[in-house]
């Protein structure tokens, strides 16, 4: 825990973070899915966050875009604290993509990433049922930065394509278009490049890239370690709902106790194979807890 | 009904050649024997009796009958150029069913009607025979690959002709039908207009019209309204259809504001009717009625906006706690308000609190409406042509529908409407999208309120009585049937289904112990084969079709020409 806040602190400048996550707990009942995880991403940071199945770090990031409220902790977005709403975290300037694609299907590429521009629109009934001319220029400007956004995912000739239509590495861009609607400062990817061929990961670490290049910050969840310790300028291991280390992908890689992690000693074996059906248990139960919160 | 009777291939194949000839010999004899008499009674089913004198069951006969006619010369014939765009064959097969079946309702009806089938007449023979030629034959050709009919362009001007005449068509049908007074001839002229709109359908005429409207649409709009400001004119001061209508265009406006909730929200309100009595309570009370029990009388133009913000400001005091329930509780909570807003009405008598509404009684003499020195009460002539009392509500209550739709379309392609639609999809991701779920869906409420209290001070003057017992849970749910079965979150539909529930009724009263019965049965019929409705909105149909990936692909091919044109 110590060596964790130190290492943040440490890499931080002396200007406030961005993004700073204080002691974020997450309780379901009995069940500590996440325990005094602290995090701070930086401005135009890559900060990749890994981890073994069922170590908590999807719930972090719902604990972080407000889907859930910490039990204990605090996130402070340019040193202003954030409500546990995924509204006003939007408003605040961070967006999300999800684990499992969570795009409108029925709805063309051009309306998702529109839908996306709703928090910074402001026409509300009166002017869309009046058709004034400063209604008529919001649309049209809503319209032409999502086509904007798409050609700079990489989808602007599928504009009028319906979401459910797309193949699945275009829906995952999609989602970022999506996200990056909003005008974030900070984008936080959850699994981007999961069941995607190698050739599709590498465009999207390139896109990962050119989001960063415009001066956002990004964090991103992964598996593919190759791809994270390529892609980030600091990595952020979970384990069991604990931080076991933050560090550059150099140092990450080589702690004993990530390879641990992953991969276990295979020396004191009684203990750790329960271990490893504990932290299964974590996994079953916070993927229980998010089936619980969709209706 | 297309697979009724299919042939195997081989006999198609060896008398294919026969069916042309054989269907144009059933059209003709079924133009003859419609020519002809075919009923000795001249009481029933309008007069039939006379030869070369046809009724409107006989001119129905003839219509169908040309129409087949045209399929066919379309196949062979002068008409080709026809052919390639239009599905001939399956536009004969649905209308040679239709038209068999209209002709076996006739020789029914006559049976029925003049007690027993020695009226029938030798020329209704002959048409039934021919009816039964042009099955056989229907049946005996064979479906052609036709182009894509999207490329099928007319110059603008025939265009415009096509839907003026459609819609000419449209009036003249309406019209005919309310003044029908035999059940018999209604039910007939229904299976005939569905004979023929089936017909149509299936040829590819209905999806070419939808080509074409995407080109025209502001014509066609006006076209509409011009029609419905024209229907009054074809009643000749008879009051009897226009009270019908009035009611109608009420039902249709609650219907389309209860759009807003149901179609885009998505949410399930069963108290709606509970707005539309308390936009009638308003106008009745403040009304210059000698019952009306409040003193202030303000002009009605300040009526109903009182009207409209004082349901709003209901819906948003309802829709506060509620709408933070989901689905099924929603659906209770309203029901709850609705039956809450009665019984209130109902004890407001001044035994059991202020006097308002003078309980069971209502508040009734609600004067007519003057606008100026126009007396909603009084007949006016229009070229000649009379404008009774009903007519005068009949014209305001269309231009409030023509708000109402505005207002439900323009909500629908704002901002608004794709949060709706995003909340629709998925409620988490949209929130997540900083789309403000619960004030979307207070708005959809309230606005859906304010819609309905605005129709509701309308109607307590075309009423002109209120009483506790028009705002019953059975209307609520009549108004959430009409949008079911007419298409949820569509206009065209939900018009379709309120004139439908309401219009139906009124006209069948021979099966009016029924109509809850077969109003159930019907909205079964439609959850297991149509759960989009009669017309379905692109994304609705998406929804309910969540594996249909054929579908998905013709839908978005749609979406590119929309953008396109």
């Amino acid at each position: 825990m110590t060596l964790s806040t130190e290492a943040a602190t440490a890499s931080a400048p002396a200007t406030v973070p961005l993004l700073q996550a204080d002691d974020v707990t997450m309780r379901f009942g009995g069940l500590t899915a996440v325990n005094k995880v602290s995090m701070t991403v930086n401005e135009g940071e890559i900060l990749g966050l890994i981890g073994p199945n069922g170590a908590g770090k999807t719930t972090f990031f719902n604990c972080l875009t407000g889907l859930y409220k910490p039990t204990e902790g605090h996130v402070r977005l340019c040193g202003v604290e954030l409500p546990p709403k995924p509204r006003a975290v939007v408003q605040a300037g961070m967006a999300r993509t999800f684990q499992n694609i969570r795009l409108f299907a029925n709805m063309t590429a051009l309306e998702n990433v529109m839908v996306g521009r709703y928090c910074r629109t402001s026409s509300m009934a009166i002017t869309s049922i009046l058709h004034g001319p400063k209604y008529r220029r919001e649309e049209a400007e809503t319209r032409a930065r999502a086509q904007e956004l798409l050609d700079f995912v990489g989808l602007g000739d599928s504009t009028e394509h319906l979401a459910r239509n797309m193949p699945y590495g275009n829906q995952r861009r999609l989602e970022i278009a999506r996200a990056l609607a909003t005008d974030p400062k900070l984008v936080l990817l959850d699994e981007p490049t999961a069941g995607m061929n190698p050739l599709e990961t590498r465009q999207a670490s390139d896109l990962i890239f050119k989001i960063r290049d415009t001066g956002l910050a990004v964090v991103v969840i992964e598996h593919d370690m190759r791809f994270i310790f390529n892609l980030c300028d600091r990595v952020l291991c979970l384990v069991r709902g604990e931080t076991l280390i933050v560090g550059t992908p150099n140092e990450v890689q080589s702690d004993p106790r990530v390879i641990e992690a992953y991969i276990g000693t295979g020396i004191d074996d009684d203990d750790d194979d329960d271990d490893d059906q504990d932290s299964d248990g974590h996994d079953g139960a916070t993927n229980a807890q998010d089936e619980q919160d969709t209706p | 009904m297309m697979k009724i009777l299919t042939v195997p291939p081989g006999v198609v194949a060896r008398h294919g050649s026969k069916a042309w000839p054989l269907g144009l010999a059933g059209a003709g004899l079924l133009i003859l024997g419609s020519l002809l008499s075919w009923s000795y009674d001249p009481q029933v089913l309008g007069d039939l009796s006379i030869s070369f004198n046809p009724g409107g069951l006989q001119i129905m006969a003839i219509a169908l009958a040309l129409f087949a006619v045209i399929l066919l010369l379309a196949r062979k014939g002068p008409l080709t150029f026809l052919g390639q765009w239009a599905d001939t064959a399956k536009g004969l097969n649905a209308l040679a069913t239709w038209t068999l079946l209209f002709m076996a309702m006739v020789v029914v009806a006559i049976a029925v009607e003049a007690g027993g089938l020695i009226n029938v007449q030798p020329g209704c023979w002959v048409s039934l025979l021919g009816a039964v030629a042009l099955f056989v034959a229907s049946r005996l050709v064979v479906s052609r690959k036709t182009r894509d009919l999207a490329e099928a362009l007319l110059p603008g001007w025939a265009e415009i002709l096509v839907i003026v005449v459609i819609m000419a068509a449209l009036l003249f049908g309406t019209a005919y039908a309310l003044n029908v007074a035999d059940g018999w001839v209604l039910l007939l002229f229904l299976v005939f207009a569905t004979a023929m709109a089936i017909g149509g359908t299936r040829a590819g005429l209905m999806s070419w019209l939808g080509h074409v409207s995407l080109r025209r649409r502001r014509e066609l709009i006006l076209a509409s309204f011009a029609v419905a400001f024209c229907f009054p004119l074809t009643q000749g001061g008879s009051d009897a259809n226009m009270s019908i209508a009035a009611q109608v265009l009420v039902f249709a406006a609650a219907a389309m504001g209860l759009n807003i909730v149901v179609g885009l929200a998505g949410l399930l309100d069963l108290g709606y009717i509970a707005f539309l009595g308390a936009g009638a309570y308003v106008g009745a009370t403040l009304s210059t009625s000698g019952f009306a029990t409040i003193g202030w009388k303000p002009p009605f133009i300040v009526v109903i906006l009182v009207a409209a913000c004082f349901s709003g400001m209901l819906g948003l005091i309802i829709g506060t706690p509620t709408l933070r329930v989901n689905g099924d509780y929603l659906a209770i909570v309203t029901l709850g308000f609705g039956e809450i807003f009665r019984l209130t009405m109902f004890n407001l008598d001044g035994n059991n609190g202020p006097d308002l509404t003078h309980g069971p009684n209502g508040i009734p003499a609600i004067p007519d409406l003057i606008f100026g020195n126009f007396n909603f009460g009084d007949t006016h002539y229009l070229l000649g042509i009379p404008l009774s009392r009903f007519s005068n509500y009949y014209f305001l209550l269309l231009i409030l529908l023509a708000f109402v739709i505005m207002v439900f379309h323009r909500l629908n392609t704002s901002r608004i409407g794709r949060g709706w639609v995003a909340i629709r999809e998925d409620e988490k991701a949209a929130e997540a999208m900083g789309v403000n779920v619960f004030g979307l869906k207070l708005l959809a409420f309230a606005s859906g309120a304010f819609l309905a209290g605005m129709a509701g001070a309308i109607k307590a003057h075309v009423d002109v009585s209120v009483t506790p017992d028009q705002y019953v849970f059975l209307e609520s749910a009549f108004l959430l049937a009409a949008i079911v079965l007419g298409g949820m979150g569509t206009i065209v539909g939900v018009l379709l289904g309120a004139v439908i529930l309401k219009l139906l009724p009124e006209k069948l009263r021979f099966f009016a112990d029924y109509r809850l019965m077969l109003f159930g049965l019907l909205l079964v019929l439609m959850m297991r084969f149509r759960p989009e409705g009669l017309v379905a909105s692109r994304r609705r149909q998406l929804e309910f079709h969540e594996e249909d990936e054929e579908l998905a692909v013709r839908v978005e091919g749609d979406i590119a020409e929309e953008v396109q044109g």
